[in-house]
């Protein structure tokens, strides 16, 4: 189990590295958000969960995504935005989203999945599926009002859903200090949902405390919320790095960095097994990295297909 | 048939046919609004949720569902409160099939039983939202009758993306014959009221009825054509451009602000593409949040009388050399 873990956090964290050079390399259009020091936290909630259950995530997405088992060269594909991308190039860093896998999208707007998720949950319970769901948000998130009254809603009918908050002490540059009153853990208690504080940057607490969740939304005991105190190596998206903001200190980061979850889980494998799985991720994403140059470009012509459903075709900007 | 027992019909008909189908929204089981009265006693109470007062959240769960398969009507109480969901229905819901490359379906009716001014609710109670929509790219229907709202509202229901439905309630108590047996209005498609050759006259939702009125008036001075669009997006531009080809004149009677509103995409549409032999107008509301003193109220929203001067001003016009 914990290799496994290990393997997708790793995974995680290269795909990131990767992501940042080909972003600086141009290849990559726009800017990402990396998941770089938060590997734990989606990697132990994935692991709590099954193919079918659903996940919601946020503009910081990539790591939710692989540790719901998307496939990584889709992935790569997606970022570049290629015709083999998850979403045929569509959506991009932001959007991705595999149905298949129960994975509703990142997001591009904080905290707008939520009630995705309580609508996913509350069909499950109708068709008595078992499925659970998973929302994904930020600190940052935690200040939105449609995630409170997700909440509210989420708690009152007992709906198996999962709030993973992950604390990672920042929206962009502000401060958790700076922007929000109390606790959060008591702001889920008032709802009457189970909540609990768990260490992020320790990917088996994670898990413990996601198992804790998804029994008892399965039991039909209702949401937890999950505050996962963790913290983000990387700046708020790529292009931070030229911005030269002074909201947090090195010395801040470099103390966070020691307890890096990679370090912390890599640790207890041993070196051989360690060195094995690193080899075998890089093969990967030199896969993926690979499978995403090769795969072709979109043609213009079809800039307005999926548009709707139905198969109405928009309208064009000039007139035919 | 009453136009809100005609929507009513078509709920429950659609309920019975696809047992997926559920509606969320505020006292929808008392039915506040009157639509969806008996609904839960008859489908059970898992079809029908009453929602506290969250309309961005309960927007988003509709998604939620309708990701994981199911179809739902959500009700607002109010027009405006549709501004709270805009975010939920123009970024999220409208957008995910693209955003997802084909995956997401999100087939959701955003329905409002009663948009437009009713006469004394003042600023925040009268609006008609649907040239946002439109602008957004949202299918957005409008309809004027009970059984264009009774086809309208099942077409709306089974389509695979999201509808933002307004009944405009000014129009919830007219009635029309609306046969027994399920049937659709499909969406993007015109109605012409009544044919003429003078001029064709755009109008929509409850302002199709006082076109008619107005047409029957002049008639022995003009020949009107009452054109109702049904749908405002998509639009049925085919059928506009045959009324247009034989009037070759075009006023469009809109209840949307003038700034952006529904007539200006008309009117812009037809300049472009259409046979005008004369410069078009428009009759729209004013620029101004509805007042509440009646006579205020009255003086912003589009008249008659407005209608009638324009109808008769691009009559007169000459022809375009
Ligand atoms: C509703 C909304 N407001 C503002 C933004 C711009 N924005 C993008 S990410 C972000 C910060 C989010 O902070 P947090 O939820 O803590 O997530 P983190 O970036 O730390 O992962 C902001 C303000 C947005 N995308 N959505
Ligand atoms: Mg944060």
């Amino acid at each position: 189990m914990t290799a496994e873990l290990y393997r997708t956090m790793r995974t995680i964290r290269r795909f990131e590295e990767r992501v940042v050079d080909l972003v600086n390399a141009n290849e990559i259009a726009g800017v990402t958000h990396e998941y770089v020091g938060q590997e734990a936290v989606a990697t132990g909630v994935c692991a709590a969960l099954q193919r079918d259950d659903v996940i919601t995530s946020t503009h910081r997405g990539h790591g939710h995504v692989i540790a719901k088992g998307a496939d990584v060269r889709r992935m790569m594909a997606e970022l570049l935005g290629r015709v083999d991308g998850l979403n045929r190039g569509r959506g991009g860093s932001m959007h991705i989203a595999d149905f298949a896998l129960g994975i509703y999208g990142a997001n591009g707007i904080v905290a707008a999945g939520a009630p995705f998720a309580a609508g996913a949950a509350w069909t499950a319970v109708q068709d008595a599926s078992g499925v659970v769901a998973a929302t994904f948000f930020g600190d940052g998130g935690a200040n939105q009002g449609i995630l409170h009254e997700t909440m509210n809603l989420a708690a009152l009918w007992r709906l198996p859903v999962i709030f993973v908050c992950e604390n990672n002490g920042y929206a962009v540059t502000l401060s958790q200090a700076r922007s929000t009153a109390g606790s959060l853990i008591e702001r889920a208690a008032a709802y009457g949902m189970a909540a609990e504080a768990v260490d992020g940057m320790d990917v088996d607490a994670v898990l413990d405390a996601a198992r804790g969740a998804v029994e008892r939304a399965r039991a039909g005991e209702g949401p937890t919320f999950l505050e996962c105190r963790t913290y983000r190596f990387f700046g708020h998206h790529t292009a931070e790095r030229t911005m030269k903001l002074g909201y947090r200190t090195d010395d801040e980061i470099a103390s966070w960095r020691e307890r890096d979850p990679l370090l912390v889980t890599g640790r207890g494998l041993g070196e051989a097994v360690r060195a094995q799985i690193d080899e075998d991720v890089e093969q990967l994403l030199d896969e993926a990295v690979e499978f995403a140059r090769q795969s072709g470009r979109p043609d213009p012509v079809d800039a307005f297909d999926h548009v709707y459903a139905s198969g109405l075709r928009p309208r064009s900007g000039v007139a035919s | 048939m009453r136009y809100q027992q005609a929507l009513g019909k078509a709920l429950r008909d659609e309920m019975a046919r696809d047992p997926g189908l559920f509606v969320v929204g505020e006292d929808v089981r008392e039915s506040l609004r009157g639509v969806t009265k008996g609904l839960a006693e008859e489908f059970g109470a898992n079809r029908v949720l009453d929602m506290p007062i969250s309309e961005q959240m309960f927007t988003g769960f509709a998604t939620g569902a309708a990701l994981a398969g199911r179809r739902c009507v959500v009700e607002y109480q109010i027009p405006s409160l549709l501004y709270l969901a805009f975010e939920q229905i123009a970024n999220q819901a409208q957008k995910l099939h693209l955003m997802t490359g084909g995956q997401a379906k999100v087939p959701v009716v955003y329905f409002v039983p009663g948009s437009g001014a009713r006469l004394g609710l003042a600023a925040q109670h009268s609006d008609h939202p649907y040239s946002l929509f439109a602008h957004a790219g949202v299918k957005t229907v409008l309809p004027a009758t009970a059984a264009d709202a009774y086809g309208l509202l099942v077409a709306s229901i089974r389509d695979d993306d999201p509808v933002v439905f307004l009944a405009p309630a000014a129009a919830l108590p007219t009635r029309e014959e609306v046969p027994d047996e399920p049937f659709v209005v499909p969406l993007g498609s015109g109605r012409i009221h009544r044919e003429g050759h003078d001029v064709t006259v755009v109008a929509v939702g409850h302002l199709v009825h006082d076109a008619l009125a107005l047409a029957d008036e002049l008639a022995d001075e003009i020949s009107m054509e009452v054109f109702d669009p049904r749908t405002l997006y998509p639009f049925d531009w085919e059928l506009l451009a045959a009324s247009i080809g034989r009037t070759g004149r075009l006023v469009v009677y809109d209840d949307a602000n003038r700034t952006c509103g529904l007539a200006a995409e008309i009117i812009a549409t037809a300049a472009e593409e259409m046979p005008l032999l004369a410069p078009p107008k428009r009759v729209t509301r004013a620029d101004v949040p509805i007042p509440f003193a009646v006579e205020l109220e009255l003086a912003a929203l589009p008249s008659r009388e407005q209608l009638a001067a324009a109808v008769r001003h691009v009559v007169r016009e000459e022809v375009r050399g």
